[in-house]
């Protein structure tokens, strides 16, 4: 099918909103837009509560905090703090590489629970969190610190983990960081990831003696927003430090407290998904005067331009190390799209997933000749879709917590090529034979981010899109006669 | 006879313990088969009975067993005076965890366990003062307790929990067979009390079941934890329990309540002249201001 105008885009939301009972239908149009970068003003709601009764992909607050934020920060010990569930099925699914020995110096795949029973429920929990921390210093010496992961309960029976945390700290001498995010609390994930920044803030910058003993350099930078899926940020780092800057923190993918403590003696922060750490990003702006900056290092027309606009931050030895590394990489740029742009030239995409990607991604599609037609964030807020705009051609479909029912009609009238959402989403999608990858943890492969990243990425696509199982969707007995004969002779 | 099940209300400290305990002493004399379920975290609903300080609670037990599961009704369920069955739930102390879960846990425990499947007549639920949450209001669900007997006095607060109780009452008695069965007046000695509680009764719709007088000797039994009717069954405090027992055996006056609305409650009190006629003038003047304004 031949691409939407901008009427018939409109006619489809008009379409699919129809089926809504009033008060329904009413609420998701204004979650529901045609893309026009004329348009200033705000183009779709966001950040709402979900209409019960249709299949949101949202999370929680826990699901921001331990799953997003907290989880990846290695050296720790992140305690999910209630029931066994919530650990146990948020535990090493978001594939956030590290480096360590697990269950001695780092303990990013494990899980360690409360274990919450009725008993705990009546009696508190506070003097089996404070048990649990003593274990896991017995235990675990080498962990830096604990985090405790708020589950629903603890903000139901008024338990006061801050005392046991703070109790628990003077003894073991280690941060010990209580964080209240509660499942139920705010809309989606997005209320967790700013519930961990400001726990970030008010217990290790604001603890005394954090911070190790540290030599600054003029060219100290920090990655913010990466959480190395599949080993993003360390395809990301590389870059950085080849054109001369020193990255002496990683937020939070195989990341460190120690690294976080530095953090505030950064001259630039590098913010890469600004929707689940430009809090902590404004927070050090407005503290310690460190700027920072928004980057993309998806596809080799964003890295460049990122890499460019992070070089202006410092001298000409920087920006000189910026242009190296652009032509460094761009026969490794050219091979890949020598080699893939053919098979992917004019391919329509549709994307629907969280953070930063909705947005970011979009430049990787288009140095493959792809077209992103649809885009839509789980648990954005009008910043996001305000930087999003600009990236998405006219006429194209924003969708903003979409249904499950918008989202598959949209992709039944859209017709794309290939999808990229979530694992709720692959195999309805692939069912209905749509070709999917599942952009959430990259599918079990990654990286994605830099230029080794493209490589993969691009690949990736392939692989997906022309995959030969596609041109078998249909039956041998519902084929036509001559083409079977064909196949036989 | 079929099992009844009651539970009893009332604002904190009004005298529901005492009261229940006493009037399940007078049914069990009169050969009633009864057992009490304390709702409290403070687990005194059941001292009199037993003679005890304060029994094992359910909860307690499952804490130290490590969990409800591990428990088996005979370690929970004690019997005292004339046979009469005692249950405590427990609960936290003041101040952490929830307690009305522990309710819903220990109740869930009583009917897994069968203990409501016993040759019983009565079961009396002793419920924590006010319906703070939904775990408070657990005795009354479906297939709970579906006589509700609400102690009160005519004290203005006493009076104000009654009605905050009775719409409580109204919710569960919509989707199900919960009814409030009267007002047990637990004397106070104000004036014209029993007229009051009386009126208060009339206008929820239902009836002043029984007017308990405040005597001496319920304190002087509570001191050796123990009921008036078996410290002194001759004494005549002992015979108004058990003509508030006779009166609940032939109880049939189930009603859903009427809650009264503030405006009505007020006027009812400065009817019997326990509230003066609103002056606002005074409204939010301190004594200072008063003084000087005089």
């Amino acid at each position: 099918m031949a691409t939407l105008s901008k009427e018939e885009a409109a006619a489809l939301i008009q379409e699919v909103l129809e089926v809504y009972p009033e008060k329904a239908q009413k609420d998701r149009a204004k979650h529901l837009a045609v893309n026009d970068q004329e348009k200033t003003t705000k183009c779709v709601t966001s950040n709402r509560k979900s209409l019960p009764g249709v299949m949101t992909i949202r999370g929680c607050a826990y699901a921001g905090s331990k799953g997003v934020v907290w989880g990846p920060i290695k050296d720790m010990i992140h305690i999910s703090h209630g029931p066994v569930g919530c650990g146990q099925y948020s535990r090493a699914g978001r594939r956030n590489y590290y480096v360590g020995h697990t269950g001695v110096d780092t303990f990013g795949d494990m899980n360690f629970t409360s274990d919450f029973q009725e008993k705990d429920i009546v009696f508190g929990g506070d003097k089996k969190l404070a048990k649990l921390i003593n274990e896991i210093d017995g235990l675990f010496p080498l962990a830096r610190g604990i985090s405790v992961q708020s589950e629903c309960p603890i903000g139901l029976i008024g338990d006061d983990i801050e005392a046991v945390s703070k109790k628990g700290a003077a003894e073991l001498s280690k941060p010990i960081v209580p964080v209240r995010c509660e499942g139920f609390r705010g809309v989606s994930q997005s209320l967790g990831h700013h519930i961990a920044n400001d726990a970030i803030r008010d217990w290790v910058f604001e603890r005394e003696g954090g911070g190790t003993a540290f030599e600054s350099s003029p060219y100290d930078v920090t990655i913010i927003g990466d959480y190395n899926i599949g080993g993003d940020a360390w395809s990301s780092r590389i870059l950085l430090e080849e054109m001369g800057l020193r990255v002496i923190a990683q937020w939070s993918g195989d990341g460190t407290l120690a690294e976080m403590e530095n953090t505030p003696k950064a001259k630039l922060n590098l913010l890469h998904c600004y929707r689940s750490m430009n809090y902590i990003s404004r927070h050090m702006e407005e503290k310690y005067g460190i700027p920072w900056v928004e980057y993309n290092f998806f596809g080799p027309t964003k890295i460049a331009e990122s890499l460019r606009a992070i070089a202006a931050f410092f001298d000409d030895h920087i920006k000189e190390g910026a242009e190296r590394v652009i032509a460094k990489y761009q026969p490794l740029v050219d091979a890949v799209i020598a080699k893939y742009r053919p098979r992917l030239e004019g391919k329509r995409v549709m994307l629907y997933v969280g953070g930063l990607r909705p947005r970011h991604v979009i430049g990787s599609y288009e140095d493959l000749g792809m077209d992103v037609v649809g885009t839509g964030y789980e648990f954005g807020h009008n910043d996001d879709y305000d930087r999003t705009v600009p990236e998405m051609g006219n006429a194209t479909l924003l969708y903003d917590d979409v249904t499950g029912f918008e989202f598959e009609e949209f992709v039944k009238r859209v017709k794309p090529d290939m999808i990229g959402s979530g694992v709720k989403e692959k195999y309805i999608f692939q069912k209905m034979g749509v070709p999917f990858r599942q952009m959430h943890s990259w599918d079990y492969s990654g990286p994605y981010h830099g230029y080794d990243g493209f490589a993969i990425f691009a690949r990736d696509m392939d692989m997906t899109l022309n995959n030969p199982c596609w041109k078998n969707l249909t039956p041998p007995w519902l084929k036509p006669v001559e083409e079977e004969q064909r196949a036989i002779a | 006879m079929a099992l009844r099940q009651c539970a009893i209300y009332g604002k904190g400290g009004i005298g529901k313990s005492t009261t229940t305990q006493n009037l399940v002493s007078a049914l069990a004399e009169a050969g009633q088969k009864v057992m009490i379920v304390g709702c409290d975290p403070k687990a005194d609903s059941t001292r009199l009975i037993l003679h005890a300080k304060a029994q094992n609670s359910i909860m307690e037990m499952a804490a130290e067993a490590g969990s409800v599961e591990d428990l088996e009704l005979e370690d929970v369920l004690k019997v005292g005076y004339r046979d009469i069955k005692c249950v405590e739930s427990g609960g936290p102390e003041p101040g952490v965890g929830c307690a009305g879960r522990g309710v819903i846990t220990a109740i869930n425990f009583l009917e897994e366990e069968g203990a409501y499947e016993e040759d019983l007549d009565f079961v009396f639920y002793d419920v924590l003062g006010d319906v703070v949450c939904g775990g408070f209001a657990m005795p009354i669900r479906e297939n709970k307790a579906q006589e509700i007997y609400i102690v009160c006095s005519g004290e203005m607060m006493a009076m104000y929990a009654a009605n905050n109780i009775a719409k409580g009452i109204v919710k569960y008695a919509n989707s199900g067979s919960v009814r409030l069965a009267g007002l047990i007046c637990n004397s106070r000695n104000t004036a014209r009390e029993d007229e009051l509680i009386m009126e208060l009764a009339r206008q929820l719709g239902t009836q002043m079941i029984h007017f308990v007088p405040r005597d001496n000797v319920v304190q002087r039994a509570e001191i050796r934890r123990m009921t008036v009717v078996e410290y002194d069954p001759t004494a005549k405090q002992a015979d108004e329990y058990r003509q508030l027992a006779n009166k609940i055996v032939n109880n049939r006056n189930f009603v859903i309540p009427t809650p009264i609305t503030m405006d009505e409650l007020e006027s009812l009190l400065m009817e019997f002249g326990i509230l003066d006629e609103e002056d606002e003038s005074i409204i939010g003047k301190a004594a200072h201001e008063e003084a000087a304004s005089a």
